[in-house]
């Protein structure tokens, strides 16, 4: 973040609300503006704060990215500002890519994302010839059922322009949670072991049954059932576990700190999901809306209460401390994890057999870590001692002695040559039309966290934002009738939220705005679980909703 | 590289930099109120005084560019003289009415009044000029009588959150600052960074939550516990409870900065819903099914209605009830082993936590593999 606050002549934001979502890095990004007069770019549908910075705010409709990034893209062909050496040295596809961005000519582009064709020369102009450009994205990209499409044509773009995997250039995703990049990185994923090693590989699955001394033969566990050794297929995505629960794919879940009625899209189909387990432990801090369904509830910690590393959008890992003790019975989320897990192999000890990781028999955070050096490549040289000397680590840290990596792909990427995609435009899975005219877009404010569960029992971010507010654009306050303090009334196709309005020209006119982090008032009501079918994330940026007055 | 001498210390410095930051670098701390190193100089106070050999006025040394064989002295009692003289007046416009902000003997310009060898008490202005607790905003707490007009807070939301909140108004005597052109804080567009309470060397602004709360037993540097950016900063901690949140300048992202969630938003740690025991469901404790329940009310959440209406089942079945570890650890584990020696490993669903540690993520990711044998693992990344 520091080469592209520092190093970025340009700077393209696309689907990030970044002052509201990563605020320190957003004023970074302004900073850039003030004081080194970064041209700024700024694509969305809402009229962010940080358009009162852009050069060039490009108002695109909701779901119409891929139009609008091949539209720019014909532009800077047109006018030869591809580099040239870049895309020769470091990529291929570059044919089949240039006869589907020759699809978008100007005109049209407008005409599916409501741009003006000169605002588009604008921007094409900018990206081609200003260097570098870095490129910042967020939910804005990814919840779109062309969310991976959407990435892979910003990836076209950068390739286009040579600016990859160089300082102030780069394809930045913003991470929205503390530690969802760790949580990626240890394997908190379906297809990949830690690091990124995909499950169906064998040589990586022999390397980790060795390690945790799990044997291939199959075992018999019940009268008539046999478990194997670790499991070959990929596993279910949470939008695939909780359907999972309804047709009976899925009977329990063990939920550490997440809150998936509040999180989830089509919280009513949700909760029906939940209802259908067999069986739900949920470890957390607070008792959320989805405790109402479980049957176990483990008191875990506070941030302020363990020790551990969180690694940052950047890959920098970094140490949490231990700052006051568990409150009351409560307990080291890692404690109350390996009790469950030796107890399950306690009662089944012929499971496991002898490995260098095989046991739980942890006494910290730092145990553990050691733990992971040994399994992970990108993790093998960060250690609490590097950490607590202040040496700053950016993965990958493949030992002891190496420094980190604060960029990727400097030489090349990870799969040799960059590969260029052709990419069309497909429309959104739900769009408006009589019955639900209303686009309605999702996402978090300023004040409040994700499902609101840390934030809403804070006192001063509470005084600061205390209820949800739905975005109405003055136009249609004025048709439906709506007054200072008015409530509106917002449903889909699958649910209704109440809510007071807020009538302000960030969002455009036919198309609202709301937030998940009230639950008497939380947009995943309404929202719906069509997914991309890579990524599986959820279509959370266009929902067709209609409006009116309570 | 200009090349010059602090003390007689030797030193060359690149172009352009500043007498305060080149004795900064020889570990020569210059008395300083109004400069700070993230921000652009200013030059107000007049603290940061030092002779040059060859000059008959002093000069202030946070404007000062370094030179070429320039010779500069930092502390003589011409200068001693001078910088008591200043903090003198600085002193005799400044009132602290007597509530304990918990940090006033710690500020920056406290320190270099008892320095001097000032007294705060009897050196203060005998009366307040403004009222104490003047703006409405619920996190910045705004005492105009401990401003010493250094303009940190300007320069702070200019160049920092770039919000351009504050402003000087008026001029001579009358000259204070300023938030949203007399409106106050919010209407100003202030967005609670906190950050010019955290470049307030006087408390003048200060942290409305933590007035009171006295000074802390310790301070632990973490990492925040909300978005993505990685920024760190200092619990300061007093009984086993947070107190404030206090900006750490070595933090590698984000430095002095922060944002309103990040430098206000902690209390929820101590907040009374926390919980503390393990809860189970009473027909675990009871040996019944789960489905006896289902027969007695028909489901369990409520779904015909929204949310609105959204309550707990009625089965007293159904109730919480506090257990002890051993009780709740051990029907967590039958549970999970039963479904998975019933159903088969990818019965069960395992999800992890953004908000967690890797060390807590990648536990998880063994326990779905290696104990449960499953692949189901995922987290809120896509939501």
């Amino acid at each position: 973040m520091d080469d592209v606050a520092a190093k970025a002549q340009a700077l393209f934001v696309i689907g990030s609300n970044t002052t509201e979502q990563h605020p320190v890095f957003g004023a970074m990004l302004r900073q850039a503006v003030i004081q080194r007069g970064a041209k700024l770019i700024v694509a969305d549908p809402r009229r962010i704060d940080l358009t009162e910075f852009a050069t060039l705010h490009l108002r695109q409709r909701p779901g119409t990215d891929i139009a609008l990034l091949n539209g720019l893209m014909y532009l800077i062909l047109e006018n030869g500002w591809e580099d040239k050496a870049f895309i020769a040295e470091r990529c291929e596809g570059y044919e089949e890519f240039l006869e589907t961005v020759k699809q978008y000519p100007p005109e049209k582009v407008s005409e599916i994302t409501g741009i003006p064709v000169a605002k588009l020369q604008q921007a094409a102009e900018i990206m081609g010839t200003v260097k570098p450009m870095a490129v910042m994205w967020a939910m804005g990209i990814t919840q779109h059922i062309v969310g991976v499409r959407n990435v892979m044509t910003l990836a076209n773009l950068q390739m286009l322009t040579g600016n990859m995997g160089k300082p102030g250039g780069g394809v930045n995703p913003l991470r929205g949670q503390n530690n969802v990049q760790g949580a990626c990185d240890m394997g908190g994923l379906p297809n990949v072991y830690t690091a990124y090693q995909p499950v169906i590989n064998e040589e990586v699955r022999k390397k980790f049954a060795a390690a945790w001394g799990v044997s291939e033969a199959p075992r018999l566990v019940d009268d008539n059932h046999t478990i194997h050794g670790l499991a070959d297929k990929v596993g279910l995505t949470v939008t695939e576990m909780m359907p999972g629960l309804l047709d009976g794919r899925t009977h329990a879940l063990y939920i550490l700190a997440e809150d998936p009625i509040m999180s989830d899209p089509d919280t009513k189909h949700i909760r029906h999901c939940l209802e259908a387990a067999d069986f739900i432990v949920l470890q957390e801090i607070f008792p959320t809306e989805t405790s109402h369904y479980a049957d176990v509830l483990l008191p875990g910690v506070t941030f302020a209460e363990k020790d551990g590393t969180f690694t940052n959008t950047e890959r920098r890992v970094q140490l949490v401390r231990q700052a006051i003790p568990p409150l009351g019975e409560a307990r080291q989320d890692w404690e109350i994890i390996a009790e469950i897990a030796w107890r399950i192999l306690g009662a089944d000890a012929a499971s496991v057999e002898h490995g260098p990781w095989a046991g739980w028999d942890y006494h910290s955070p730092s145990d553990i870590l050691t733990e992971i050096n040994a399994l992970t490549p990108s993790y093998a040289g960060i250690n609490y001692e590097r950490l607590e000397r202040g040496e700053r680590l950016q993965w990958p840290v493949p030992n002891a002695e190496h420094p980190g990596t604060p960029i990727l792909h400097t030489k090349g990427f990870a799969r040799g040559k960059g590969k260029f995609m052709p990419i069309d435009h497909i429309p959104p899975a739900e769009r408006p039309d009589d019955d639900y005219p209303f686009v309605m877009s999702t996402g978090r404010v300023l004040y409040h966290w994700h499902g609101g569960e840390m934030t809403r029992r804070a006192e001063s971010l509470m005084s600061l934002y205390g209820q949800a507010l739905v975005e109405v654009n003055p136009s249609d306050a004025e048709k439906l009738h709506l007054v200072a303090e008015s409530f509106v009334r917002v449903e889909s196709r699958r649910g209704v939220i109440e809510a007071k309005a807020w009538v302000t020209e960030r969002v455009p006119p036919g198309m609202v705005y709301a937030n998940f982090h009230f639950p008497a008032a939380s947009a995943n009501e309404l929202t719906q679980a069509a997914l991309d079918p890579v990524s599986k994330i959820p279509e959370y940026k266009v929902t067709a909703v209609k409006v009116e007055l309570v | 590289m200009p090349h010059l001498t602090i003390n007689g210390n030797p030193i060359d410095v690149p172009e352009g930099t500043t007498i305060l930051r080149a004795a900064e670098k020889l570990g020569i701390t210059i008395p300083t109120l109004c400069d700070h190193p993230d921000l652009t100089p200013y030059g107000g106070c007049r603290l940061c005084l030092v002779e040059v050999k060859g000059s008959r006025n002093l000069s202030a040394s946070c404007a000062l560019a370094a030179t070429e064989g320039m010779e500069v002295t930092t502390e003589s009692a011409q200068l001693t003289e001078a910088r008591r003289g200043i903090l003198e007046l600085l002193l005799f416009a400044y009132h602290d009415s007597g509530y304990a902000d918990g940090q006033k003997e710690t500020t920056q310009f406290m320190r270099w009044v008892r320095h001097y060898g000032l007294d705060p008490v009897k050196q203060q202005s005998a009366n307040p000029y403004h009222p104490v607790n003047s703006d409405s905003n619920p996190v910045v707490w705004v005492d105009m009588n401990k401003c010493i007009l250094c303009n940190r807070c300007i320069r702070a939301c200019a160049e920092v959150q770039g919000r351009f909140v504050w402003e000087l108004a008026e001029r001579g005597f009358n000259s204070h600052i300023m938030a949203g052109a007399g409106a106050g804080m919010l209407p100003g567009r202030c967005e609670s960074c906190g950050a010019c309470v955290a470049y307030c060397p006087t408390g003048a602004l200060d942290n409305k939550p933590s007035i009171g709360a006295g000074l802390p037993d310790k301070l632990v540097t973490t990492t925040c516990s909300y978005c993505g950016v990685g920024c760190q900063f200092d619990l300061n901690i007093k009984d086993g409870k947070i107190i404030r949140v206090t900006s750490n300048p070595n933090a590698p992202v984000n430095g002095m900065h922060l944002c309103v969630k990040g430098r206000y938003g902690y209390d929820y740690v101590h907040h009374p819903e926390r919980l503390t025991r393990p809860k189970v469901r009473r027909y675990l404790l009871e040996g019944k099914a789960k489905s006896e329940i289902r027969e007695e009310r028909g489901e369990m959440g409520d779904t015909k209605t929204n949310h609105l209406s959204s309550h707990p089942p009625v089965s007293a079945l159904w109730d919480w009830v506090e257990t002890d570890w051993e009780t709740a650890l051990t029907i967590t584990a039958d549970k999970l082993r039963e479904t998975r020696d019933h159903y088969g490993p990818d019965s069960i669903g395992i999800l992890t936590s953004a908000k967690c540690t890797n060390e807590e993520n990648y536990l998880m990711n063994k326990l779905a593999r290696q104990v449960i044998r499953t692949n189901n693992i995922d987290h809120c990344a896509r939501l």
